[in-house]
């Protein structure tokens, strides 16, 4: 099974994402506690947790947006507090709440992300040529985002946030509130991805899509308290489903849901 | 019993519901499953007497839900989905005031909602704008609660929520029911339609299955089973490709797939493509559909 | 009953956590009154003047003496004939002019009435006013003066007009102007966007499920703001009397039976238009194109009307501010009673029943 998974992954040892005793504190409160962790270069890397475990916290630190209280993170080979600029152009971001611009057209929604990474005027209309041809949406590219069926904009949201071919693709809660089918046919656009070589790290709430991850790192209370491949980590916490793993690790570790804002 | 029969409601050009009828029993735990825009809140809305339906009626308990309003108004619980409190009042006084509008107190009703408050009471002084989200969860339902009403609606009410805390949830759901309420929950979790008496899947304004979760794993009409090999992704596309497949899709590390004839030799098939050596060896196992796969399968016709 | 008073407790709670607002909710009135006040009237020191001295007697030439002793007035440039004043006004080089008909001195001792004419620029009304004040204190310092040296038994009577703003329109004017547009800005747009934002955050939804009636829903919104409104028009009203002496010289009684009346006024415009918006952001934007400035525009509060095209005044007739600033006026700066402003009570009434009758029937039972 390792060798497999060794296969979706890439079977590469370059980390593109590498963490050391990160911590932050808010005052009092500790919201990430002296983790560590890598991120191999084609990997597919699933955050879970629960409410308030910290890893919004972590994802902003990892994206540059705020400063660690100790510890260091270097994402695509730029330290996080040094290089924060160079850690955001070698990022790319997409969450279900907020990726397009609805009032927008798709190829509008191109430019502008592509405008704002800084990518140049020929290598954006290139890319995003190529990028509306392999998802098949030349019929759609003047309609407004607002226009177009969930999983469309989900797929282009996606597209665009690796358009400018960024180390480290941040998916936050990709696919809640989206149909089975198109829940499905997105992880497969993800895993592909990957397959070209870019590395992920998605956030889930479906324990099921777990399952796709190569590995993934269980948060509680700061902490990561778990952090290996599906199997082997629920074969660690002799559970046999995913929801029984989380429950197992979340639940022991006391939730911090009386946190407030996080 | 609540009874809709055909119902049709559309916004300008969008037609949010088409012809949805469904019964609901007395005492059920029931779960309306959907992505978004498939029309769920539009149909809550529409029993709890916010909308007005195109065509078809609602019955809840013998009261009409266009004519008997105020009536129903006073038997229902609602919590729309988003959360509908008041974020610069405290916890107490969000109750006491939901309590009041109901012409209830907070004494009445203590005993119903004990369960649910008495993990968020600590923070009674706070604001409500300044809780977690899942505890502003546990206060919405409290406020909803609060005149111990015969059907309890609840709008996704554990969206964003972790799969911990919704199992912790649903398990509160059902300690709700067991005082005689009906509950009806939306939600977009598939893996939730298990937790309920029943469930339904509207998909484009469209009733497409409701039964319960045995029910709805057994409409799935083909045989299914799990494979995977060394190169999932190669095997995929072949396995689509295929005329004999009805449905191919990756799920976790597996793919699930599914012949169209009853009695195709899956074994032979398959082992005819690990001949190839393209894919490694495949394994492959007979399971059971999931509630999702089911879904899945009916959203595609 | 009970129901009802829940809601309006939890409107002042909603009011009273929201320092900042309460601030602007009674901050601004004070600020409002100050900054109109002081804008209106500027300090009066060394306005320049000219005296137009048609009688060159020993008396104007006292009086003259007099006014430029005075560190109020200062002589700009003498000049000989009335044609003049009209261009040296028009340049803005004089804010006052004065002029001695002839034989002045001659007319004092002969008895009677005898008239210095003063021309003020009427464009500042507060300190024109001030002006003609300061001046007439000065003439008749010197009368008296005069009446012991002379045993003259005339009389000298101020005779002063206006350049510009001939019936000094504006002086007094910000008080009534400015309680109207406070009124209005609290009243309406406060608690159009505190519907509105029910209506954002989704509790509008469960009041609505609730077996609450539309109308307590409505009245437990304004209660809070009428209470709020009538302080702020207090507080206007006080400082009016006292930083700028604006009197009020009606029945202190009727003057708040009309305040409250253009609350509720306010209030009820306030609730349709939040019918109309469904964000702040809307509410705010419509109370303030819609409201706001049609009402600073068009009530008479900045620009008279007499002074608009025709075709505005007709629109300004539909601005309940309007009619309101004339009552304010008439009761507090003329002494009016009830009898001279029922037509204007009336005309406030009625848009009051509109209203409230168009937004009970759009506040709707359900979501649309």
């Amino acid at each position: 099974m390792n060798e497999q998974d060794k296969n979706i992954g890439g079977g590469n040892t370059e980390h593109v994402v590498e963490v050391r005793d990160l911590t932050k504190r808010f005052g009092t409160f500790t919201a990430v506690n002296s983790i560590s962790f890598e991120v191999y270069k084609g990997e597919v890397f699933g955050l879970l947790g629960a409410n308030g475990a910290g890893k919004t916290t972590l994802i902003r630190m990892l994206s540059g947006l705020l400063r660690p209280t100790e510890g260091v993170a270097r994402v695509a080979g730029y330290d996080v507090v040094h290089h924060p600029e160079r850690v955001k152009f070698s990022i790319g971001y997409m969450s279900q709440k907020f990726s397009l611009y609805e009032d927008l057209t798709v190829a509008e929604n191109i430019r502008f992300f592509g405008g704002i990474y800084g990518m140049k005027k020929k290598d954006l209309a290139k890319a995003g040529e190529a990028m509306i041809h392999k998802l098949g949406m030349e019929e759609v590219e003047d309609r407004l985002i607002a226009t177009l069926p969930l999983g469309w904009k989900q797929r282009i949201a996606f597209s665009i946030a690796i358009l400018h071919r960024p180390g480290l693709v941040f998916l936050d809660e990709p696919t809640s509130g989206v149909d089975p089918v198109t829940r499905r046919q997105f992880w497969e656009m993800i895993l592909e991805t990957a397959r070209e070589g870019f590395t992920i790290i998605v956030t889930t709430h479906y324990m099921d899509e777990a399952e796709y991850c190569d590995r993934i790192a269980i948060m509680s209370r700061g902490d990561i308290a778990g952090l290996d491949s599906p199997e082997n980590l629920q074969s660690q916490f002799s559970v046999s489903s995913m929801e029984d793993l989380f429950w197992k690790i979340t639940r022991e570790h006391k939730t911090t849901d009386a946190i407030p804002g996080l | 019993m609540i009874r809709i029969v055909d119902v049709t409601k559309s916004f300008g050009e969008n037609k949010a519901l088409s012809g949805v009828s469904l019964d609901i029993f007395d005492g059920e735990l029931f779960v309306l499953i959907g992505p978004d825009g498939a029309g769920k809140s539009t149909l809550f809305r529409i029993l709890v007497t916010l909308l007005l339906p195109d065509k078809g009626h609602v019955l809840i308990k013998g009261l009409d839900v266009v004519k008997d309003f105020w009536k129903i108004r006073t038997i229902m619980g609602y919590m729309p989905g988003t959360f509908s409190l008041y974020p610069d009042l405290t916890v107490e006084e969000n109750l006491a005031f939901y309590a009041r509008i109901f012409g209830t107190s907070l004494q009445k009703n203590y005993p119903l909602i004990r369960d649910v408050y008495e993990q968020i009471e600590p923070f009674k002084k706070r604001a409500a704008g300044k809780l977690s989200g899942g505890m502003k969860q546990k206060l919405a339902l409290s406020c909803a609660l609060i005149h111990r009403p015969e059907v309890l609606v609840l709008d996704e009410p554990t969206t964003g929520v972790d799969a911990a805390s919704r199992k912790e949830f649903w398990q509160m759901l059902k300690n709700i029911q067991q005082e005689g309420i009906t509950v009806i929950v939306s939600t977009a979790y598939m893996d939730e339609a298990s937790r309920g008496d029943r469930a339904c899947f509207l998909h484009k304004g469209k009733l497409l299955k409701a039964g319960t979760p045995e029910e709805i794993r057994e409409s799935y009409p083909y045989p299914l089973y799990a494979c995977r090999s060394k190169d999932n992704f190669a095997l995929l596309k072949v396995l689509r490709n295929e005329p004999s497949t009805a449905s191919a899709m990756l799920y976790g590390k597996t793919i699930h797939y599914s012949p169209a004839r009853k009695n195709f030799s899956v074994g032979t098939f398959l082992s005819d493509l690990e001949k190839t050596g393209k894919y490694g060896s495949i394994e492959y196992r007979k399971t059971t559909p999931s509630v999702e796969d089911s879904f899945a399968f009916l959203s595609k016709q | 009953m009970k129901r009802f008073l829940a809601f309006t407790i939890k409107e002042f709670r909603h009011i009273l956590r929201d320092t900042r607002t309460l601030l602007i909710l009674f901050g601004i009135p004070v600020a409002e009154i100050i900054i109109f006040g002081y804008v209106v009237t500027n300090e009066i020191r060394h306005v320049p003047v000219v005296i137009l001295d048609k009688s060159r007697d020993v008396t104007t030439q006292k009086i003259t003496d007099r006014i430029l002793a005075s560190p109020w007035f200062l002589e700009e440039t003498t000049i000989q004939s009335e044609q003049e004043i009209h261009d040296l006004f028009k340049k803005g080089n004089v804010r006052l002019a004065v002029i001695f008909g002839q034989d002045f001195e001659k007319n004092l001792m002969r008895g009677g009435k005898v008239p210095i004419q003063v021309i003020a620029d009427g464009s500042d009304p507060n300190a024109a006013r001030l002006m003609v004040g300061y001046l007439s204190a000065i003439a008749i310092q010197a009368q008296k003066d005069l009446n012991k040296e002379k045993e003259t038994t005339g009389r000298l009577l101020i005779k002063s007009r206006m350049e510009f703003n001939p019936e000094l329109k504006g002086a007094f004017m910000f008080v009534p102007g400015t309680i109207a547009m406070i009124l209005m800005l609290i009243s309406a747009m406060m608690t159009s966007i505190s519907i509105a934002r029910e209506k954002e955050t989704g509790t509008m939804e469960a009041m609505l499920v609730s077996p609450l009636h539309p109308l307590q829903i409505i009245l437990g919104k304004v209660v809070p703001y009428v209470a709020i409104a009538f302080v702020d028009a207090v507080i206007i009203m006080a400082l009016g009397g006292v930083i700028f002496g604006v009197p009020l010289k009606g029945s202190l009684l009727l003057l708040m039976g009309e305040v409250i009346l253009f609350i509720f006024l306010s209030l009820s415009l306030g609730i349709m238009l939040s019918t109309m918006s469904s964000t702040q952001m809307e509410a705010m934007f419509l109370s303030l194109f819609v409201l706001l400035l049609p009402t600073v525009l068009l009530s008479g509060f900045i620009y008279p009307i007499e002074d608009m095209p025709v075709a505005l005044q007709w629109f300004s007739a539909l601005m309940p501010a309007r009619w309101f600033i004339v009552i304010l006026k008439s009761i507090m700066l003329k002494g009016a009673g009830f009898l001279f402003v029922w037509k204007e009570t009336l005309i406030l009434a009625g848009m009051t029943l509109l209203f409230l009758l168009v937004s009970i029937k759009k506040f709707t039972i359900r979501l649309e």
